[in-house]
């Protein structure tokens, strides 16, 4: 299957004074999977129909494959789309509604019914070809929306978060699904989702948005274990990072966490670019902390556990520090109980800094 | 005091004897009212069917919503071929094929209009389309009489004036209004994400409308019929006004009709002739009135 790189350049989107996409810059190479994620309103959704071609931008351009698209009707940019809300056409059968753009094209009807053919055993529907949207479960119709979207053999696909409506079972295992369709047809694919763990699990690429503005653009490790400010440090990763307000102290060697009475080394990676007395946030990500074994060379704390949350595979810790609160995910089978007090290592070779005024990682 | 409350709650939990009869009161009472308004609201017809299948003699006798003890369709066969209206003597059934002439192409015509005018308000936006759409749907509440003078005029300039295609135009012109307003709002509850899959698969105006819309459309096409159907059969106004001699639709014939007979009233031909004109729109609600409930619904529930 022939694959296109996609440009996303400089493209602004605005209604009136209202900025709905402030200069937002993408290029992924052929057979990625980009990630598109952020809460309800950030304007992943409207950039998906920009590169689609069903809304219009206000300045940029899109390339595919190196050529612009601009002024291009959809079917003109060799992409195809699955929708949140599948938008199957109810009154065709479901042979009918996969093989429609190859109708609209004019593909010959032997040739459009093989091609179908072939995508339903891809998609194992085989035997639903002769239903209608209306008689299909949730998953089912799912996979009618994906067919509909391979049979076109495009340059790009795009989902515009195709699994927000299916239960949590289902969800996972379309999850996997998706997964292994990108990797077996090599695909490019631009995927939309409010979901952090779909873009985690799902994404070569992942760009995450806030109120319009591409808050990091990176590998999902990227992402998780260096996010670029405090917004994304958040979002992503679930239960989300920890943030501790502390000052630097000690020429710059030393962290003073506010609000508790303990002090740790500045992470390695900031040591010469947080100078002394400046504020800072420390972050640490859940697992990043563990029981310290007494011959520990990690920096500890003394943390008071408050509560404690059996997942199965892990445990999820509520700690207290002084004033603060800290989250910790430890092994299932770890030896702890609420209302003691317990030392942890701290794996400061992963903490991030981020300046305590502008939430930016330093 | 343990004893007071199991019983009280005894009583919570399952209904007492007292509360089952006053339910069943309760639903007696419910279809017995049903049943007098539905008696009320029928007695008018049956009179009416009554009347025309007696002869004038039992009629000057009896009770006006007694049963015919001598049946006769001879009132009925009178007006249908050989009645007097005005100076012709051949009953009604010109007037009523004048009916069908005028109603079949008014009702297909201002349905279809409808139709693609309800698709282009709901899903294309281009400059003024909300002023427009205003207009239309002013257009819907515009009293008939307003127009009779400026549409006499206009009818004359196309040379239409007294003619079958001339009424055809005026209740198309008068249609689009209502159709176009019914199709509009049933077009904005279809998703708008299946527009944009078409548009992405290729299709264009004629084939998102034929393929994709049309055939979901039934039930709002069903109501847009029987509008029309029975709001241009009914009609007299525009038919007296813009209709002449044998071009007359039947509701016209039907008011010359008893109007002209002279001496005593023939209430016999009166009713039958009255029934005569009311039949087709009787047939329709009866055979497609679900739809019409269905149809005025769709939208209002999802699913």
């Amino acid at each position: 299957m022939k694959m296109a790189n996609l440009a996303i350049n400089h493209i602004n989107k605005s209604f009136g004074n209202l900025t709905v996409l402030k200069d937002i810059d993408i290029a992924i190479e052929d057979g990625e999977f980009l990630v598109l994620v952020g809460p309800s309103g950030c304007g992943k959704s409207t950039l998906l129909s920009i590169i689609a071609g069903l809304d219009d931008h206000t300045s940029g351009s899109i390339t595919i494959d190196g050529k612009s698209v601009q002024g291009l009707e959809p079917k003109e940019r060799d992409i195809a789309m699955v929708f949140q809300s599948y938008a199957l056409y109810p009154a065709m059968t479901v042979e009918q509604n996969i093989g429609f753009s190859l109708e609209m094209s004019k593909m010959p009807k032997p040739e459009r019914l093989e091609r179908v053919g072939k995508v339903a055993d891809l998609l194992q529907i085989r035997h639903l070809l002769k239903r209608r949207p209306g008689q299909l479960s949730g998953g089912q119709r799912q996979r009618v929306a994906m067919g509909r979207a391979l049979v076109r053999e495009p340059k790009i696909f795009l989902f515009d978060e195709p699994l927000s409506n299916l239960d949590a079972k289902l969800r996972v295992e379309m999850r996997t699904e998706i997964k292994k369709l990108h990797q077996r047809l090599g695909a490019t694919i631009v995927y939309v989702t409010h979901d952090q763990i779909e873009a985690m699990t799902m994404a070569t690429r992942i760009a995450v948005m806030k109120d319009g503005i591409l808050q990091q653009f990176g590998t999902p490790e990227d992402i998780y274990d260096r996010p670029a400010n405090v917004f994304v440090a958040t979002f992503m990763g679930s239960p989300p990072m920890n943030l501790l307000p502390a000052v630097i102290v000690d020429g710059s060697q030393g962290l003073s966490i506010q609000g508790a009475d303990a002090m740790l080394p500045v992470p390695f990676s900031a040591v010469t670019r947080a100078p002394q007395g400046k504020k800072v946030l420390l972050g640490i990500r859940p697992e990043w902390l563990s029981l310290a074994s007494t011959s520990t060379y990690q920096p500890t704390l003394d943390l008071y556990v408050e509560v404690v949350e059996p997942t199965g595979p892990d445990i999820f810790v509520a700690l207290r520090l002084g004033e603060r609160e800290i989250m910790g995910r430890l092994p299932t089978g770890s030896r702890t109980r609420v209302g003691e007090k317990a030392r942890f290592a701290v794996d400061l070779s992963k903490a991030v800094l981020f300046d305590a005024e502008t939430g930016i990682a330093i | 005091m343990s004893l007071q409350l199991d019983a009280e709650s005894a009583a919570i939990l399952s209904p007492g004897i007292d509360l089952r009869i006053s339910r069943i009161l309760g639903r007696y009472f419910v279809y017995g009212c049903l049943v007098v308004l539905a008696a009320i609201f029928l007695a008018p017809l049956i009179s009416m069917l009554f009347t025309s299948l007696k002869s004038m003699d039992e009629i000057r006798s009896g009770n006006i919503l007694s049963f015919p003890k001598a049946l006769t369709f001879e009132a009925w066969q009178h007006v249908w071929g050989s009645a007097c209206i005005g100076v012709t003597c051949g009953g009604l059934k010109g007037y009523f094929g004048n009916s069908f002439l005028i109603v079949v192409p008014a009702t297909l015509i201002s349905v279809g209009f409808g139709a693609l005018n309800g698709f282009v308000f709901a899903n294309w936006r281009f400059r003024g389309d909300h002023i427009l759409f205003g207009l239309i749907l002013f257009g819907c509440f515009i009293p008939l009489q307003i127009v009779l003078i400026p549409m006499a005029g206009l009818l004359g300039v196309l040379h239409l004036a007294g003619t079958i295609p001339g009424l055809v135009l005026v209740h198309v012109v008068y249609g689009i209004c209502f159709t176009t307003m019914f199709f509009r709002n049933y077009f904005v509850t279809i998703p708008a994400e299946i527009f944009k899959a078409a548009r992405i698969d290729g299709a264009g105006f004629w084939a998102v409308f034929v393929r994709i819309l049309l055939p979901i459309s039934w039930p709002i096409v069903m109501v847009s019929i029987i509008w029309q159907f029975t709001g241009v059969w009914n009609d007299f106004l525009f038919g007296v006004s813009f209709a002449a001699g044998s071009s007359q639709p039947v509701t016209v014939a039907l008011n010359n009709l008893v109007n002209t007979s002279t001496g005593t009233k023939a209430y016999n031909e009166d009713m039958a002739a009255a029934m005569i004109a009311a039949l087709p729109t009787i047939i329709i609600y009866v055979a497609a009135g679900r739809y019409f409930l269905r149809g005025l619904m769709a939208g209002a529930v999802k699913g």
